[in-house]
């Protein structure tokens, strides 16, 4: 059977489970594309091609004794996925795409890790990203800058890109990344992808190399929404090695993906459609909203709070935790010291550390959360009017390599329409509505704490009404 | 010029939890036969480990709290502190500053009250070794003891004198130990001090403070207050402030030496760690915990006092952690023989392998039994005094030794059985 590796997570899951194909069969597909297209993309750091292989021949036995039928027991077995390299993997080298980390081996797996683990997945390989996470480019990456699968002159976005350029490319079957705001869906957006950002506290962040404690979210980038709902599943509940994870019971996402959305509240807030967003984005994503409208759902105009305040103020937040979280690498561990760190984590650790310095912490640090408080009961009070928000998820699509090369708040700008939501705690999905110049176009669908089940549904119900590929401007 | 002295105290205690304060690893730094072997991701701090705050040493600080008199507020959280050293893995280490544990309090010394400012909880480093491996000098780190939960107290500039601070000191100990949350010992550096001391000509709160640490008995606390005592108005009187800076104790030349000025102090740039969640302190809680407290040391010698015992016995007992230990088991088996094991065991007539029950059982071997209780002896008395009228009024002309005969009658009516002793008390009280 010939690629494999363009199967959707559920479809390899049916077909690996009702022995069409077997997960040697299906890996080495993956292991195929990987080896022909990494050159092109740099998607990965480490691609862990032998274990893979070793793995996927143990699944294959442990295959046989599971029903044909039973997709419960270890429901992930023998299927391929990629891994942000800022998630521990015990004894397989994980660098945050940082040369501070070159040679980090950790001796623990982190807790998403080992339930992809638990579940049967294959790890085929550590995924590209911004050192450290800081940026929307994946080009700040210390191993080179990963490429967009659509246009190989253009960024895949960030810092998940790595892995959302190996799901849009079919190196894997989907892949794990963590947002703090848009990493996981500006990267999908520009990729093509679908990509979910759950609740804050929804999934563990014990074992990922932090960025900012009360933003982190670990998610999904996956081909399709049902896909994303089974890995949601797989990954989200309490863990008790991470005092910030929720005892809110986990949904059975998939189970429950319905078609149906009418009488939802749809709200289109006003200046989320920005004026200078790239031609024609506004319009690929009103005609989206204009589609669910058709499938049923009300559409509301709302107003949120300007999102040009929610850069300023995440950028504060996000800088203070970076000069925290990156004090541990201090030169005594790891091997490499403080040298070996980039310009963009400088300027970060420079500015977080003024940030938070005796003077200025009431000027800056306690006034970002006096704004964040402000921002989160801006989204109450839109939640009080309607059941999700819908708008663009980036103001533009791929933009060529380089661009976020001496531009140090390109991260920040990329994910304008982002950063409000994560400060907020909120869980939001990307999913591909149309293309321009041959380049993909998201859409953000946002909701309540824990209301995950709202926008898969209705991102799986626009999925499903039609080929958004064909969705040319 | 006239000074008077004025002391802060902060207190380090390390909790004897049985887990580490963040995660799960074994807190027994001093029982670890190797270094390095109770670690963990989280207690390394390697990339993505997480703090997870142990309720026991949260429960046990509360706990603390409310044997000092401390206010518990119903929300508390932790902080980052942040600064580069070897031994601290995250590069900062989480503390509280905001929203300590516990706020105000007080401890009473004999000198007068010592008010606390609050009581937070935090984490203790790795420790330092310094040795030569194959000829080369190298410094070598044990995590063993890195996130071990350590609690500290925060005085107010209350304490006046070296005495005062001793006394305050050792109260602070004595209480401690009573609850049974760390044992306090400075040699091990479980208990550790420093002290912040400045001179007031007027009883006014200086502009200037001099921290004094590497403080590691209460003597030595004493003697470095005593130092800065002279050191300061040597200053004082040439008209100058005392730099401000950190200094550390000399035990052998019993002076103090500067470590670090203003100028190097570190800013610590605190930050709430959101790694943690607030914690929400319910009175329900609160009243639970208070379950765990135990009759404190001030109690107990107000109890011995009443039962008898003179306050210099009363005070040397609560001060001594074995023989608190003994009297708080008595007291609960056989409150009436307080007095008499208090006095036995101020005058060393115990020893220290003797627990409170071989005490009580060796008491009542001697005692054999025998009748002590005035209320059963004094009717019978009184039944013998009536009726040997002529017997009472020889007594009265001087014939003392017809009280024999009162002692043999008592004697006949209780088959041999009253104590003697006590019955020619009674007699000698009761015939006049």
């Amino acid at each position: 059977m010939t690629d494999l590796n363009k199967l959707t997570l559920i479809a390899a899951q049916d077909g690996i489970r009702t022995k069409q194909f077997s997960s040697v069969e299906l890996t080495t597909s993956c292991l195929e594309s990987i080896k022909k297209q990494e050159p092109a993309l740099n998607a990965f750091t480490t691609v862990l091609a032998e274990d893979a292989l070793d793995k996927a021949k143990l699944a294959d036995v442990e295959l046989k004794s599971i029903g044909l039928n039973d997709k419960a027991t270890k429901p992930l077995l023998g299927i391929p996925l990629s891994i942000k390299d800022n998630f521990a993997t015990k004894d397989q080298r994980t660098t945050a795409s940082s040369k501070v980390l070159d040679n980090y081996y950790p001796p623990f797996d982190a807790t998403v890790t080992r339930r992809l683990k638990d579940a049967g997945a294959i790890i085929v390989g550590k995924n590209n990203m911004d050192a450290w996470a800081h940026g929307s480019s994946t080009e700040t990456s210390d191993f080179g800058a990963t490429h967009n699968p659509w246009d190989t002159n253009t960024l895949p976005g960030g810092s998940s890109g790595g892995s959302a350029a190996a799901v849009a490319s079919n190196e894997v079957i989907a892949a794990i990344g963590s947002e703090t705001a848009g990493s996981i869906r500006q990267p999908a957006s520009w990729c093509g992808v679908v990509g979910l950002k759950p609740t804050y506290g929804r999934v563990s962040r014990y074992g990922v190399a932090a960025m900012e404690a009360t933003l982190d979210s670990p998610g999904p980038l996956t081909k399709t929404v049902s896909d994303a709902a089974l890995l949601l599943e797989i990954l989200a509940g309490h863990d008790p090695l991470d005092a910030t994870t929720t005892s809110d019971p986990v949904g059975t996402y998939l189970k429950s993906l319905s078609g149906s959305i009418k009488g939802l509240k749809i709200g289109l807030p006003k200046e989320y459609f920005l004026s200078d967003a790239q031609a024609g984005i506004n319009d690929l994503v009103k005609k989206a909203a204009n589609k669910l409208e058709e499938l049923g759902a009300e559409l509301v105009e709302i107003s949120l709070m300007d999102p040009k305040y929610s850069i300023a103020d995440y950028t504060i937040i996000q800088r203070s935790g970076v000069s925290s979280n990156l004090s541990r690498y201090d030169g005594v561990r790891y091997g490499n010291d403080r040298s070996f760190f980039g310009s963009e984590a400088k300027r970060r650790i420079m500015l977080g550390t003024y940030a938070l310095s005796s003077g200025f912490y009431d000027a800056y640090y306690r006034r970002a959360q006096q704004v964040r408080m402000l921002l989160r009961r801006d989204f109450d009070r839109v939640f009080g009017q309607v059941d999700l928000i819908l708008a663009p998820t980036s103001p533009s699509t791929a933009l060529p390599i380089g661009s976020s090369l001496n531009h140090p708040m390109f991260g920040e700008i990329a994910d304008i329409l982002i950063e409000g939501s994560s400060l907020a705690g909120l869980t939001g999905i990307n999913i591909p509505v149309g293309l321009i110049n041959g380049l993909p176009v998201g859409m953000q669908l946002v909701a309540n704490h824990f209301k995950e089940q709202t926008i898969l549904n209705v991102a799986y119900s626009y999925e499903q009404s039609l080929d958004w590929k064909t969705n040319i401007l | 010029m006239n000074y008077q002295l004025i002391c802060g105290a902060e207190i380090h205690v390390e909790l004897s939890t049985k887990t580490k304060m963040f995660c799960g690893c074994v807190n027994d730094p001093f029982g670890a036969d190797k270094p390095n072997i109770y670690t963990c991701p989280v207690c390394l701090g390697l990339p993505g480990g997480l703090p997870v705050p142990n309720k026991k040493a949260i429960e046990d600080t509360i706990l603390l709290g409310l044997a000092l008199n401390c206010e518990i507020p119903e929300r508390s959280h932790f902080d980052r502190k942040h600064y580069f050293y070897p031994d601290l893995p995250k590069g900062y280490q989480i503390s509280q500053l905001g929203e300590p544990l516990c706020v105000g309090g007080y401890v009473d010394t004999s000198f007068g009250r010592v008010r606390l400012n609050h009581i937070h909880l935090e984490e203790d480093a790795a420790k330092m070794h310094h040795a030569v491996v194959g000829g080369n000098k190298v410094s070598l780190i044990d995590f063993n003891r890195s996130s071990v939960p350590l609690v500290e107290i925060v005085s107010e500039p209350d304490i006046k004198s070296p005495e005062q601070a001793k006394e305050f000191l050792k109260n602070v100990r004595d209480i401690v130990r009573s609850l049974g949350i760390s044992d306090c010992d400075m040699e091990k550096g479980s208990m550790r001090l420093e002290a912040n001391i400045s001179l007031s000509s007027d009883g006014s709160l200086p502009p200037y403070k001099v921290e004094v640490k590497n403080i590691n008995s209460f003597r030595f606390y004493a003697n470095a207050m005593e130092y800065e005592f002279k050191r300061q108005s040597e200053i004082l009187d040439k008209g100058e402030i005392p730099i401000q800076e950190t200094r550390g104790y000399r035990a052998i030349t019993k002076s103090t030496a500067s470590q670090r000025g203003k100028e190097g102090a570190a800013d610590y740039r605190y930050m709430p760690d959101g790694d943690i969640p607030p914690i929400e302190i319910s009175r329900d809680w609160v009243n639970e915990i208070k379950k765990r407290l135990p009759k404190l040391p001030g109690a107990i010698a107000a109890d011995l006092v009443s039962a008898g015992v003179i306050e210099s016995a009363a005070k040397i007992i609560v001060t001594n952690h074995e023989y608190l230990g003994f009297i708080t088991e008595l007291m609960k088996l056989d409150p009436s023989l307080l007095k008499a094991a208090a006095n036995d065991l101020v005058n060393k007539k115990i020893d220290s392998n003797t627990s409170p029950e071989d005490y009580l059982k060796a008491k009542k071997e001697k005692a054999g039994e025998k009748i002590t209780d005035e209320a059963i002896l004094k009717p019978i008395i009184e039944k013998l005094i009536a009726e040997n009228a002529p017997l009472v009024e020889q007594y009265k002309d001087g014939k003392t030794g017809v009280l024999g005969f009162f002692v043999g009658g008592v004697m006949k009516v209780t088959g041999g059985k009253a104590d003697a002793s006590v019955v020619s008390m009674l007699l000698t009280d009761m015939i006049k």
